[in-house]
């Protein structure tokens, strides 16, 4: 049962994704964006980790999406003509999928990551109180760092939108 | 008998589908009389079924009382034309409506509507689902509401609705902030010290057995209450809508039984809120502040689960009640005056209040 479902939803995701890459209609894009985002939710569900599916479908599902819905129609982006794709796109594409296909095969066939993997504890079932608890000690510096980067890209954003006063 | 356990949560979700969605019907009745009762008027009176409103004295009455009323209302949604105009999006506008109710109808999954006490006096939810992260899941699927009214306003492909598509989902964004660190002081006294930790509506209920939280964390209960009337899109915030301006807001270009499909959205969406607020401010099943159903004797067995989901359902329609009465009492905002009041009131008061809570939290866990 769980296999099936664990299909379907990594199916979804793919699809989803592929569709973002894919669509020429913004929307469309940033609706395929949305189904991805519910799919991996769905896998978290799977893994047993409630916690992180629901904050990914509050935060990035619910808020992030939302806004970037937003930004499209306030810009009223249209629907980008079909281009025709240069040779070094190709190239790129090619070469960035191939590398993408060996480190997967690299990191399910090595001994040492799935050795490690399997003698990791369980993370079913694990309480609010522990995940909180471990993320404002032991985690506690990569938590800030990441808040302070985010406080630096947002005080980026505000130097670079705000408008020169004349002298 | 063994049932399939699948096939009974089948069932059971069905059961509370069908009576959010009867709750829904009515509300639009309650509506419609609250609205003609606090402007003197009478309100739909006429409405009267063959054989039940023959009945000498109570079918008259009834009848009076306008109890038919949603019957009809909803026939008219379904038989009326349904009109697809040729400049829509046809995928989105056919998509909006059932977005925007499906979020509404899941939540309903983890929300508590009363306890059951068993002979062991072990005390149980009456709920379709008890995850421990039960409040986040509800802000979590609530939040996806917003896409059917986004939906709605672009697809429709022209002016108004699309302005008040932009809107909502701006003023969703806003709220959301002030509506989730508002209800924090409450977790922070739930997960007290050397308990496991729980973001589940029912332990949150269970806590105000002495007093409930809107008593001792009023501004907490303001800010939700504020918070919840913006998320539902009600007056005095129903920006989306808006009449005198955008003719009909996001759902201008809509007609028939997809229409009914936002209508119904939007009452559930007032249901489930008004079911929350109940549950985190106004000690969901318990009686009165400080005395429980236990206490007085009546928590015991299936009568006292009964009696618990009517108290629950009482407070419930008392809140439904406050929206209807808000709505009709107060004008509406301007657009930039409730951006100002979402982002420069009600969240640094949020957060100043969580402050605030989290002094005297610490206060009562260690010196007393």
């Amino acid at each position: 049962m769980t296999d099936i479902f664990f299909y379907i939803f990594s199916i979804a995701a793919l699809a989803g994704a592929f569709g973002v890459v894919f669509s020429r209609n913004t929307v469309n894009g940033a609706m395929f964006l949305i189904g991805t985002f519910l799919s991996m939710a769905s896998l978290f569900v799977l893994l047993e980790a409630y916690f992180l599916a629901v904050i990914q479908v509050l935060v990035y599902a619910g808020a992030v999406m939302v806004l970037f819905l937003f930004i499209i129609m306030l810009l009223d982006v249209k629907e980008s003509a079909a281009r025709k794709t240069s040779l070094y796109t190709w190239a790129a594409s090619v070469i960035g999928f191939g590398i993408l296909i060996v480190g997967v095969v690299a990191i399910n066939s090595a001994d040492s990551i799935r050795e490690k993997a399997a003698s990791l504890p369980e993370a079913t079932g694990v309480s609010l109180k522990s995940f909180g608890y471990e993320l404002f000690t032991t985690y506690l510096l990569p938590m800030q760092v990441t808040g302070f980067l985010l406080l630096i890209a947002m005080i980026g954003v505000i130097a670079l939108s705000k408008k020169a006063k004349a002298d | 008998m063994e049932v399939n356990p699948i096939i009974l949560k089948f069932v059971y979700a069905a059961i509370v589908v069908s009576v959010i969605m009867g709750l829904c019907s009515y509300a639009v009745l309650a509506e419609r009389k609250i609205s003609s009762w606090i402007q003197g008027r009478v309100g739909p009176n006429r409405t009267s079924l063959p054989l039940v409103g023959g009945i000498p004295v109570i079918g008259p009455f009834l009848t009076r009382l306008g109890i038919f009323q949603p019957i009809p209302d909803g026939l008219k949604f379904l038989f009326k034309e349904d009109v697809l105009p040729g400049h829509v999006n046809k995928f989105y506008f056919m998509m909006a409506p059932v977005i925007s109710l499906v979020p509404a109808l899941t939540t309903v999954v983890v929300v508590p509507f009363g306890r059951f006490v068993n002979e062991a006096g072990e005390v149980m939810p009456l709920v379709l689902a008890n995850v421990n992260v039960g409040l986040l899941f509800l802000f979590a699927i609530s939040s996806l509401g917003v896409y059917g009214v986004v939906l709605a306003g672009w697809s429709s492909n022209s002016k108004y609705p699309f302005l008040g598509g932009i809107r909502a989902s701006a003023q969703m964004i806003s709220y959301e902030l002030a509506m989730g660190v508002s209800v924090l002081p409450i977790l922070m006294w739930v997960n007290a010290p050397g308990k496991e930790g729980t973001l589940n509506l029912f332990d949150i209920a269970l806590a105000q057995n002495g007093f409930w939280f809107a008593m001792w964390m009023p501004l907490s209960a303001i800010i939700f209450l504020v918070c919840l009337f913006a998320e539902t899109n009600r007056l005095p915030f129903d920006m989306a809508e808006s009449e005198t301006e955008l003719v009909s807001g996001f759902h201008t270009e809509y007609s028939s039984f997809k229409f009914g499909l936002f209508f119904v959205g939007e009452y559930a969406h007032m249901v489930i809120g008004s079911c929350v607020f109940a549950l985190l401010f106004l000690g969901g099943w318990n009686p009165m502040p400080f005395v429980t159903l236990e206490a007085l004797g009546m928590g015991q067995g299936i009568p006292g689960a009964v009696l618990s989901v009517g108290i629950f359902l009482g407070k419930m329609c008392a809140m439904m009640f406050f929206f209807m009465w808000i709505r009709w009492t107060l004008p509406r905002f301007r657009y930039d005056q409730v951006m100002k009041l979402g982002w420069t009131v009600l969240l640094p008061l949020s957060i100043a209040n969580l402050i605030l809570y989290t002094f005297i939290i610490y206060y009562l866990d260690t010196s007393l």
